[in-house]
C-alpha cells in the first residue's frame, strides 16, 4: 500500500493552519507513516479531536473526522467504537483539550477502557487562544495571564502519565517528536494495543514556549531502557513522577484489561456493527405482552 | 351510574404502596376496567408522605383529580397531607387503622371506617400481608374475580414460596370478605360498567411507553446520566439491553452522554439521551454540535420544575422555551409532546427515524406526571419501518454536498471506501474545516432554511376533539391532554373543543386553520408564563391574552376540577 493513502493533500489545497517549525508538522507526518505501516486504510480508521491548534490533525490527514468540541473528544471516540467496534479509532487533542477542558472524561474514560488510542499533543501552553497556561505548564512559566509579578503559573503541572498508571490505563506511554523513528514506533504500538491507550507527544511551541524549546525537550528528556518492566505498575509510577529528566518510552502496559465494546455484551454472539442491525419485532412482541400484568 | 371511582393511598415511602398499587392496576385492568394510576411523592428514599390515585373506570381516563371517593392513610401525616391538597371531603371513605384516623384533620371527615389492618395481617401471617388485606378491600369494590387475583399473587410471588403466595391469597381474601361486609352495611357502593375487551390492553406507564418507542424505532445505543424524573427510561433500557442489543453506559455527566449519543450517530447506531432540564443545560453543547454537523439525535427530556434543583420529584412543563432556544447558532429542531402512553411509545419510536431522515434533534418533551403516570392502553401496532437513511460511501463522498433539499445523504465510517468528516467548524462539503465566507452562507441555507422547511411539511397537526362547530377552542399539549379532555366532557358546554398538540415545534401548517376558527382560544400549562401561548402567537400571529392562559406551577399536575371550573366561568361569562 503507497504512502498516498493517508496523504489529503493530493485531492484538496487546504493552508496547514501550523506555523511553520511547530511540532504539529512532524506528528501529522509520523502518524501517516504508522498508519501506513500497520496496514490500515483511511475508511477504517476514525480519527476524534477536539478543539485547538493539535485537534485540526484530522483535517490534515485523509481519514474518517469526527472534530466536536473542546475537550469532548474521547466521549465520541468511545462511542464510535462502541458502535463500530471494526474501526480503528484515534482519539488526538492538545493538552489544554484533553487534560483541562476534558479532564472528566479522561479520568472516566480511562475507567472504561474503550480499545482507543489517545494521541495528546502536549506543548505544555496554549496555542490557538495565543499563550495562556495549559494544565501541563511548569511551575513559574509566564504568560500573559499568568504574569511574573504574580509568579508566573503557581499549580502544580497535571501528570497525565502518573494518573493513568495509577488508575491502571492498559497503555501509557510519552513520546517526543524531536525522534521522528521512535515516535512512529511508539505510536504504533498504541495502535495496536487493545485497549485505552495514552501516548503523551511533547512537541515545541515555536510561537508561544520560549521554555520548552526542541532543545530544552532534547536535554531534558531520556528513553526508559530495558530495565523498566511496563508490566510492573508501582515501577512504571515511580518512572512516570520523575521530573528532573522527563522518561520516554513505553511507561504501562496491562494486556488483561476487557474492554468497554466487549463488555458491553452488545458483541458476544453478533459482530455486526450497530448500523446493520435489525429491530427484533418476536422479541419486541414478547415484551410487550409481558406488560399485560403491568407495572 | 357512575363512570370512575377514585381511590388514594397515601403514606411513607417505603410502606410498599407501589406493591400493592401494582397489584390492584393488574387485576383491575384484567377484570375489564380502565385503570389510571397516578403518584405525587417526595425527594427522599424514606418516610415522608406519598401519595396514589388510582381511578378506575368504564370508559378510558387518565387524569388527575382532586376527588377522592375512598382513601386508605397508611400513616398518621396521610389525612393531614390530603387535606393539604384538599383532596378528602364529606364524602370520601377513609378507611384505615383507628390510630390513623385520629387527629384534628380528620375530625370532621364524614365517613371514617376502622380496619385494624395490621391485627388481621398477623392472623393470616405476618404484618408484612396488611397491604394485601387492603387489596382485597379494594378489589371486592370491583368484584374482582378470585382466579384473576390468584393468578397474580401466584406469578408475582412464585420466586418467594408456597407460603408466601398462601399468605398472600389468605390476606387477600380477607379484605375481600371486610370489603364486602362494608357493602353489605351500604359503604362502597360504586358500580361501574366494564368492557372486557380492556383485559386485553397493557398497563404501562409513560417512562415504559417511551423505552419501549425507543427500542421499535431501533434505539441500540442509550448515554445517560441519571436524574429524576427521566432515570426509569435509562433503568428499562439497560434491563433490555442484552435482550435487544443496546450499548448501555451511566456516563460521568451530561456532557459526556450527550457528546457519547453524538459519537454513536456518526458511527451509525441509533442513540437517545433521557435527562430533565438541568441535565439537559449541560448538554447544550453538544446539542449545538448536532446542528453543525448535522448529526441525528433523540432527546428525552421529562421536565420537573425548576429553576436550578427546583422540585426534583414534581412536575411542570417549564421548559418548553429552554428546549426550544436551547444551543448557540441558530439550527433546526423538532419537539414531540406526547400526551398518552399510547403517543409516547408512537412519538418515541417516530423520533429516530425524523432524526435519521433530517439530520435533526428530535426531542420528545415529557414530564414527571407522564413519565411516572400508568394506564392500560391496546397494544400498539408493532409493523413499523426503521429508516436508517444511511448510504454506503464512495471515493468521491461529500458528507456535506450542497443537494437541492438540504439533507446530504448520510455515510457512516467503514460503510464504503468513502471517508465521512464531521467538523464542529464551518466546513466545506467534504467536512473540512474552512473559512471561506462565501460557502457559509450556503451551508446555513442547507442546514437550517431548507430542512426547517422539510419539518414544517412534514409536521404532525394537531388532533381537535369535541364539537366541531366550536367557538372556544382548550388548547393542550403534553401530559395535560387527559386532564382537558375529561374536563371539557364533564362540563358538557355546548361550543368548547379541545386541540392537543403532539408536536409543538415546528407547528403544522394545518394548525392556522382550527386556531383561526375559534373566537376564544384558552391555553392550558403547567408553567407560569405560557409558553406554548407565546410560541403560537410568535408563528401565527394569533393573540393569546394573559385571561386566556390556565396556567399552573405548584409541581402539582393539573387536577380536571381545576380546568372544569375555568371553562364554565368563562362560558358563563360569555353568557352572561
Amino acid at each position: 500500500m503507497k504512502k498516498e493513502n493517508f496523504e489529503i493533500m493530493d485531492s484538496v489545497d487546504y493552508d496547514i493552519a501550523w506555523c511553520p517549525g511547530c511540532g504539529n508538522h512532524g506528528i501529522r507526518e509520523v502518524l501517516k507513516d504508522a498508519l501506513i505501516e500497520l496496514n490500515l486504510r483511511p475508511q477504517e480508521v476514525v480519527m476524534v479531536s477536539g478543539i485547538g491548534q493539535a485537534a485540526k490533525i484530522p483535517h490534515y490527514v485523509k481519514t474518517n473526522v469526527f472534530n466536536g468540541l473542546h475537550g469532548r473528544s474521547l466521549p465520541p471516540a468511545l462511542a464510535i467504537k462502541a458502535a463500530n467496534p471494526s474501526l480503528t479509532v484515534i482519539a488526538e487533542s492538545g493538552d489544554g483539550c484533553m487534560y483541562g477542558e476534558g479532564g472528566n472524561h479522561f479520568l472516566h474514560t480511562i475507567l472504561r477502557n474503550p480499545d482507543i488510542t489517545v494521541f495528546v499533543h502536549d506543548n505544555m501552553v496554549y496555542g490557538l487562544t495565543k499563550g495562556q497556561a495549559s494544565p501541563t505548564s511548569q511551575k513559574g512559566f509566564t504568560t500573559p495571564v499568568q504574569p511574573a509579578d504574580r509568579c508566573g503559573v503557581t499549580n502544580t503541572p497535571f501528570n497525565p502519565l502518573a494518573l493513568a498508571i495509577s488508575m491502571d490505563a492498559s497503555f501509557v506511554a510519552r513520546a517526543f517528536i524531536g525522534d521522528r523513528d521512535k515516535t512512529k514506533e511508539i505510536m504504533k504500538k498504541a495502535i495496536q494495543h487493545k485497549g485505552f491507550a495514552l501516548v503523551d507527544i511533547l512537541q515545541p511551541c515555536v510561537t508561544y514556549n520560549k521554555v520548552n524549546t526542541f532543545k530544552w525537550f532534547k536535554e531534558n528528556t531520556y528513553y526508559l531502557d530495558d530495565s523498566h518492566n511496563p508490566k510492573a505498575q508501582i515501577m512504571s509510577f515511580e518512572k512516570a513522577l520523575e521530573t528532573e529528566k522527563l522518561p520516554l518510552g513505553v511507561f504501562y502496559v496491562n494486556s488483561s484489561k476487557p474492554t468497554f465494546e466487549d463488555e458491553s455484551g452488545v458483541y458476544d454472539d453478533n459482530k455486526t456493527p450497530l448500523h446493520m442491525r435489525e429491530v427484533n419485532v418476536q422479541k419486541l412482541t414478547r415484551l410487550m405482552d409481558s406488560l399485560k400484568d403491568g407495572i | 351510574m357512575k363512570n370512575d371511582v377514585s381511590i388514594v393511598l397515601a403514606g411513607a415511602a417505603g410502606q410498599g404502596i407501589e406493591t400493592v398499587a401494582g397489584m390492584l392496576a393488574s387485576i383491575i385492568k384484567n377484570s375489564g376496567y380502565n385503570v389510571f394510576v397516578t403518584r405525587e411523592f417526595m425527594s427522599r428514599i424514606r418516610g415522608g408522605t406519598n401519595s396514589l390515585q388510582m381511578r378506575v373506570s368504564s370508559e378510558k381516563i387518565a387524569a388527575y383529580t382532586k376527588h377522592t371517593d375512598v382513601a386508605f392513610p397508611l400513616n398518621s401525616t396521610a389525612i393531614s397531607h390530603l387535606r393539604k391538597y384538599g383532596r378528602l371531603n364529606k364524602e370520601t371513605t377513609v378507611i384505615g387503622e383507628g390510630e390513623f384516623l385520629k387527629g384534628e384533620s380528620a375530625a370532621d371527615l364524614a365517613d371514617l371506617i376502622e380496619v385494624p389492618f395490621t391485627e388481621l395481617a398477623k392472623e393470616v401471617g405476618g404484618k408484612i400481608y396488611s397491604n394485601t388485606v387492603a387489596a382485597g378491600v379494594i378489589a371486592s369494590i370491583f368484584n374482582v374475580d378470585e382466579e384473576v387475583a390468584s393468578n397474580y399473587l401466584s406469578s408475582r410471588f412464585a420466586s418467594k414460596g408456597e407460603d408466601v403466595v398462601d399468605n398472600n391469597l389468605r390476606a387477600y381474601r380477607r379484605g375481600f370478605e371486610i370489603g364486602n361486609d362494608l357493602k353489605e352495611r351500604g359503604k362502597l357502593n360504586f358500580s361501574l360498567e366494564n368492557n372486557p375487551s380492556v383485559k386485553e390492553d397493557l398497563l404501562l406507564s409513560g417512562t415504559q411507553a417511551v423505552a419501549l418507542g425507543a427500542i421499535a424505532g431501533g434505539c441500540n445505543f442509550i448515554a445517560a446520566y441519571p436524574m429524576s424524573p427521566s432515570t426509569g427510561v435509562l433503568t428499562f433500557l439497560s434491563q433490555q439491553a442484552r435482550e435487544f442489543g443496546i450499548v448501555v453506559d451511566q456516563a460521568e455527566d451530561e456532557i459526556s452522554a450527550m457528546n457519547k449519543n453524538l459519537g454513536a450517530w456518526y458511527a451509525g447506531a441509533r442513540a437517545m439521551v433521557t435527562t430533565s432540564g438541568g441535565g439537559f443545560a449541560l448538554m447544550t453543547e453538544g446539542l449545538s454540535l448536532a446542528g453543525m454537523i448535522e448529526n441525528p439525535m433523540v432527546i428525552h427530556l421529562a421536565q420537573r420544575p425548576g429553576p436550578a434543583t427546583g422540585l426534583p420529584t414534581r412536575t411542570e412543563q417549564g421548559d418548553l422555551n429552554f428546549v426550544l432556544h436551547a444551543g448557540h447558532g441558530e439550527f433546526p429542531r423538532v419537539i414531540f409532546t406526547p400526551g398518552t402512553v399510547e403517543e409516547g411509545f408512537r412519538l418515541t419510536r417516530a423520533a429516530f427515524n425524523v432524526a435519521a431522515k433530517y439530520q435533526v434533534p428530535v426531542f420528545v418533551l415529557t414530564d414527571q406526571f407522564f413519565v411516572d403516570s400508568s394506564n392500560n392502553t391496546p397494544k400498539p401496532d408493532l409493523k413499523w419501518t426503521v429508516e436508517k437513511h444511511i448510504v454506503t460511501t464512495d471515493e468521491n463522498y461529500q458528507r456535506y454536498r450542497l443537494v437541492k433539499d438540504g439533507v446530504s445523504p448520510r455515510g457512516v465510517p467503514g460503510h464504503g471506501t468513502g471517508v465521512v468528516v464531521a467538523d464542529s467548524d464551518e466546513h466545506d462539503e467534504n467536512g473540512h474545516i474552512t473559512e471561506d465566507l462565501n460557502l457559509r452562507p450556503k451551508m446555513v441555507n442547507k442546514r437550517l432554511h431548507k430542512k426547517l422547511q422539510l419539518l414544517q411539511e412534514d409536521a404532525i397537526p394537531p388532533k381537535l376533539i369535541g364539537d366541531s362547530k366550536y367557538n372556544t377552542l382548550m388548547v393542550t399539549w403534553g401530559s395535560n391532554y387527559y386532564a382537558v379532555k375529561e374536563a371539557v366532557e364533564v362540563s358538557n358546554t355546548d361550543g368548547v373543543a379541545l386541540l392537543h398538540f403532539s408536536q409543538v415545534y415546528p407547528i403544522s401548517e394545518k394548525a392556522i386553520k382550527h386556531l383561526k376558527k375559534a373566537e376564544k382560544i384558552v391555553v392550558v400549562e403547567n408553567n407560569a408564563v405560557g409558553q406554548f401561548a407565546d410560541l403560537i402567537q410568535k408563528e401565527t400571529g394569533i393573540q393569546i391574552p394573559d385571561e386566556n392562559r390556565l396556567l399552573s406551577y405548584n409541581g402539582l399536575p393539573f387536577a380536571v376540577e381545576e380546568i372544569t371550573r375555568f371553562i364554565e366561568d368563562i362560558t358563563k361569562k360569555e353568557r352572561a
